[in-house]
């Protein structure tokens, strides 16, 4: 058996895109007062890197990702992908949300073929919604409904949604919150493996710092909203990961410390 | 093994017994009783005397007695008759219902006139109407289908692209909305007496209160469908890639269908009452003026006549809008059967 340093775990190949926020503040108004969410963030992620947010409820983590996303423009700073300002949406940074989200009207395969239809390019590639749908192993549901799926089932099919547009970043709010304990576990292994065999650069949102740990190769922490930049955690650690390394354990202890959640350690 | 091989055989004994006695009671005793039913109105119709001038007693009589005999052959023979046989099993109760009807209906007026006659015509003489008045009845009824399908296809096509537009645009709707408020909640047919003299013919007239009357429910529901949509789906298409017209063709008005349909059938109820008054104030045409001719000569079995026409004619209708519905929404669940 091969045993893989850390060094050579953290090389990554040159199909996902760098990732640079900078000095990103926002706001909401709400009923005239301002709400504060995200002050001064920055961050710089690697192409290929794989990162997790953790942070308590409510912080701001969607609303960094929303800006990531290009669905709304930060009040201050900037966000820019490989040096390109971000100004709004684009198929190369998708989105998956916590909710699947599938549109009810649509079958598995109208779901999956969304994005290059609406980029107009649906017709020349339609062996690529095709290939992405086995990928995530759902082609015996190619034409089902979303409301004939599983929790698991329809994340598969937002995860696929995302997948055949080949997106240089891809942006997990949440992504597997709601499923059962055993779907997520087996879920986690799966976009570990996409991950590795597709290089795109992962944001991941998760409020499981288990999840985080054995999926990410960077843990960021953030405070109570406003949301600051806490902690900035390398996980040199290859993959698989296994839940009871020590060293996780010990990385875990920490970052629920920095959570203020030390007490359930 | 024994007593497994003993209960067994009982076992697949019982249920076979149980069957025949069941269609006995059950299924072909419904049946039976149907088709004795039809022969009581048959001979009801045939034994006693008419108390009026009525031509087709004995053809209605006849009639009646080979829909027994249809019932009979049919419930005996359903097992074979696949579709046939199961539809009739599952409407035999339905048969006897209104075999039972029709022949108190027979003996309380042809028969004994126990309602007042020319109020109640018997059956036999709206099957007169339907076999010598079938050409004016005819022409009445495509009048009716022509103006009705010109109204309501203009109506739901301009509700639905206002609905949409206003939906969408708050530009757009900042200047319906007020006008869809002051006009939209008044009747139609309050419209009747301006619109047969603004218009340059009653035709275009009624075609207009119909398109009004049809307008209205599916331009406010498609409205709210659009309205409600849900963020969180323009979020998902937007990073995938789409630009506003993708928004709006791919996104609102399929998550709006739903709402849409449900104004197009309240459309469907208003522009019938429309249809129906027009038809009898302005247009010399369509079964709303057969029925007010009707009136006019005191000919009461006319009236029933066309009301049950106009009856079928709107049942059709509504069934037709179910039918593209399901289709268009299967991927919906649990929706109402019609
Ligand atoms: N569109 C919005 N308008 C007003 N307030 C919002 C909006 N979106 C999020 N917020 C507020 O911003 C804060 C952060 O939200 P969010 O980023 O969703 O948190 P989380 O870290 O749980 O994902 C919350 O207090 C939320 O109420
Ligand atoms: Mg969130």
């Amino acid at each position: 058996m091969v045993v893989q340093s850390a060094a050579e775990a953290i090389s990554y190949p040159a199909v996902g895109a760098e990732l640079d926020v900078e000095g990103v503040s926002h706001a909401f108004d709400i009923d005239g007062a301002v709400l504060p969410v995200l002050d001064n963030v920055n961050l710089s992620i690697a192409p290929g890197e794989f990162v997790a947010l953790l942070g308590p409820s409510g912080c701001g983590k969607s609303t960094l990702l929303r800006l990531v996303a290009g669905l709304e423009k930060p009040r201050s700073g900037s966000l820019r992908e490989d040096e390109v300002r971000i100004s709004g949406p684009h198929p190369s940074r998708v989105v998956v949300f916590q909710d699947p989200t599938l549109f009810p009207w649509r079958s598995v395969w109208g779901n999956v073929a969304l994005g290059l239809e609406a980029q107009g390019i649906l017709k020349a590639q339609r062996h690529r919604v095709d290939a992405v749908i086995e990928l995530v192993g759902l082609s015996s549901f190619r034409n089902a409904y979303p409301h004939q799926l599983s929790g698991g089932m329809a994340q598969r099919v937002a995860l696929a949604r995302a997948l055949v547009n080949d997106p240089k970043i891809l942006v997990l709010d949440e992504p597997l919150g709601k499923l059962d304990s055993l779907t997520r576990i087996a879920m986690q292994a799966e976009l570990v493996a996409l991950w590795q065999r597709k290089g795109f650069t992962t944001l991941l949102v998760t409020h499981d710092v288990e999840e985080a740990l054995v999926l990410a190769n960077r843990v960021i922490v953030l405070s109570d909203r406003p949301a600051r930049i806490k902690a900035d955690i390398a996980v040199a650690r290859p993959y698989p990961r296994h839940r009871g390394d020590p060293y996780l354990a010990e990385l875990r202890k920490q970052i629920l410390g920095l959570l203020g959640l030390e007490a359930t350690w | 093994m024994s007593t497994y091989s003993v209960s067994d055989t009982t076992a697949a004994a019982a249920p076979r017994a149980a069957v025949t006695f069941a269609n006995l009671s059950g299924s072909y005793g419904v049946g039976l009783a149907a088709s004795l039913v039809w022969l009581a109105f048959g001979v009801s119709c045939l034994y006693w005397p008419d108390v009026g001038d009525w031509s087709r007693t004995s053809s209605l009589g006849i009639g009646a007695i080979v829909i027994a005999a249809f019932v009979l052959f049919g419930t005996f023979s359903a097992d074979y008759l696949g579709n046939a046989g199961q539809a009739l099993r599952k409407r035999a109760p339905w048969l006897v219902a209104f075999g039972a009807f029709v022949t108190l209906w027979e003996v309380a007026t042809a028969k004994f006139a126990w309602l007042p006659l020319p109020f109640f015509p018997p059956p036999q003489s709206i099957l007169e109407v339907y076999t010598d008045d079938l050409p004016k009845l005819l022409d009445s009824v495509f009048a009716s289908i022509k103006l009705q399908l010109g109204g309501y296809i203009i109506g739901a096509t301009v509700g639905f692209i206002t609905g949409v537009s206003i939906g969408w645009s708050q530009k757009i709707g900042y200047w319906v909305h007020p006008v869809l408020r002051f006009i939209g909640p008044l009747p139609a047919t309050a419209w009747l007496p301006i619109a047969f003299f603004t218009f340059p013919s009653s035709w275009s007239a009624s075609t207009f209160l119909i398109a009004l009357a049809t307008g209205f429910p599916v331009t406010v529901l498609t409205w709210s469908g659009v309205a409600s949509v849900s963020r969180a789906y323009y979020d998902v298409a937007r990073t995938l890639g789409a630009k506003p017209s993708f928004l709006v063709l791919k996104v609102a008005i399929p998550a709006a269908l739903p709402h849409v349909f449900v104004g197009l059938f309240m459309g469907l109820g208003s522009s019938f009452a429309v249809l129906v008054v027009a038809e009898m104030i302005g247009v010399k045409a369509g079964l709303g003026w057969y029925l007010q001719w009707a009136q006019g000569w005191a000919a009461y079995a006319n009236m029933y006549a066309a009301l049950i026409v106009m009856s079928l004619l709107c049942s059709g209708a509504i069934t037709l809008l179910f039918r593209t519905r399901d289709r268009l929404l299967v991927w919906q669940k649990g929706v109402v059967k019609w």
